[in-house]
């Protein structure tokens, strides 16, 4: 097992590999997230008390997952980047901070659209919302971070400090509704017990999650495939790889 | 794992655990400032500013909701299933304002007891289903126990 | 259909939600992809050059 994550993590075999999962992994993204459209848009009934609003849940909660999830990779393959000096684990964590700030900012603006209906305000200032706020500026520092240090090693290994030191944001997003009284209603799918959520509203929601999590890889491997080729353009794999294909 | 290695991973849990009390200890102290709304008993017992504004939450008493002849003027009991505040508001109602539903209204305490509301939102819960099958629970519920409080 | 489209009164909310949905993963996708490919182009023209020189 350590053998293939080691023989994997070479970049050669990174890019290789990536190049091969990438049709397969986008497929599956492109199929579970129209499915998830239908179910959510056309199958679902309407809810008891936010009518035809709620819908608008099947993208702003998988958004808030991948946004926490996101975060957690980056931060561990900083933490990787910076032990063990990796350099695919420093490409993951760099490739991931553009794709975070997306979905966090798809959460933002959903929730917002979401808000205005149903508790009367675009935005309120209550812990659930503003911590969601500072992992947005989380995201976009670590980029600000990584594209003002011009030498990628050292940018890697202080934006893994800046991604470790900010992931005690993580738990404060999640725990904020049990925490304190915030105007953002409690967990539905992973709080203790059975999900309050009606099973026909629940398919379309793991439907778009798992879709999002699917595209979130996609779209991964593409961005590291792109940063490899930057960094090792040099290297003997890449002419290698190159005079082949010219 | 070489010496340098450990040294640094130990270098980044202690920088991670560091954070993290920090983290904790000043969330602990401002738990009274990140409070969004006061409940009705923290209102009732004196927790909440006197004489400047402040947040009112609660559920929408059943049956309470009454509205002015300019129908734009509206009265109800904000609950907390321990102690209740009367409230005043003016102006336009959310979607979800309903009995029953939570409800976070802005406003400052009248010296009659009254919360006079200059914004009124309304909390939804975490429960999603169909209308039908909210109906049927609903009948369920009301055969077994007629006063049943639904937790905020 | 035009029920559908009217989403109880919440259309507004629901298909802007939904349209910037499709745009953020639309962005996210498209330009990562262009990169890869500019870059990749890059590269063999720079080795077709070199290789042209040497003959």
């Amino acid at each position: 097992m350590f053998n293939l994550l080691h023989r994997l993590s070479s970049p050669p075999s990174f890019f290789a590999f990536a190049g091969r999962a990438l049709p397969w992994l986008l497929g599956g993204a492109l199929l579970l997230i129209a499915a998830g459209c239908y179910q959510g848009l056309v199958v679902a009934p309407a809810d008891y008390q936010q009518g035809d609003s709620y819908r608008i849940m099947f993208v702003h909660v998988p958004s808030a997952w991948m946004s926490l999830f996101i975060y957690m990779v980056m931060a561990a393959a900083g933490a990787i980047a910076l032990v063990w000096r990796i350099k695919l684990a420093e490409v993951i964590a760099s490739a991931s901070a553009p794709i975070g700030a997306s979905f966090t900012f798809l959460t933002l603006v959903t929730g917002a659209l979401w808000g205005k209906p149903m508790w009367g305000a675009w935005w309120v200032w209550d812990a659930r919302l503003t911590s969601e706020l500072i992992l947005l500026f989380l995201y976009l520092g670590y980029m600000g971070l990584e594209s003002a240090i011009p030498d990628k090693r050292s940018a890697a290994r202080a934006t893994a400090i800046l991604a470790l030191v900010g992931s005690v944001n993580i738990p404060i997003i999640h725990f904020s509704v049990e925490w304190w009284n915030t105007l953002h209603q409690g967990a539905t799918v992973t709080k203790l017990g059975a999900p309050s959520i009606h099973p026909s509203m629940l398919l379309p929601l793991l439907l778009m999650a798992v879709g999002f999590k699917l595209f979130y890889f996609a779209n991964l491997l593409v961005r590291a495939r792109c940063q490899m080729l930057e960094r090792e353009q040099r290297s003997h794999w890449v002419s290698t790889l190159i005079k082949e294909a010219a | 794992m070489t010496p340098k290695r450990t040294q640094r991973l130990l270098l980044i849990t202690g920088l991670v655990v560091g954070v993290g009390i920090a983290a904790t200890l000043a969330s602990l102290a401002f738990r009274e400032n990140m409070l969004f709304f006061f409940a009705p008993a923290q209102v009732l017992a004196g927790d909440a500013p006197v004489g400047r504004n402040f947040r009112l939450g609660g559920l929408v008493e059943a049956g309470s909701i009454q509205r002015a002849g300019d129908g734009l003027t509206v009265d109800f009991i904000v609950s907390d299933g321990a102690a209740t505040v009367p409230v005043r508001y003016k102006g336009l109602l959310p979607d979800l304002f309903r009995e029953g539903q939570g409800v976070v209204a802005l406003g400052r305490l009248e010296t009659d007891g009254r919360f006079m509301a200059e914004e009124v939102l309304a909390k939804h819960d975490e429960n999603y289903m169909p209308p039908e099958v909210a109906e049927a629970l609903k009948t369920a519920q009301d055969n077994k126990q007629p006063l049943a409080g639904r937790p905020m | 259909m035009d029920s559908f489209l009217h989403m109880g009164g919440y259309a507004f909310y629901v298909w802007t939600s939904y349209a910037l949905a499709l745009v953020v993963l639309s962005l996210n996708w498209i330009l990562p992809r262009r990169a890869l490919h500019k870059r990749w182009h890059a590269l063999l023209r720079r080795e077709q050059s070199s290789t042209g020189k040497a003959a």
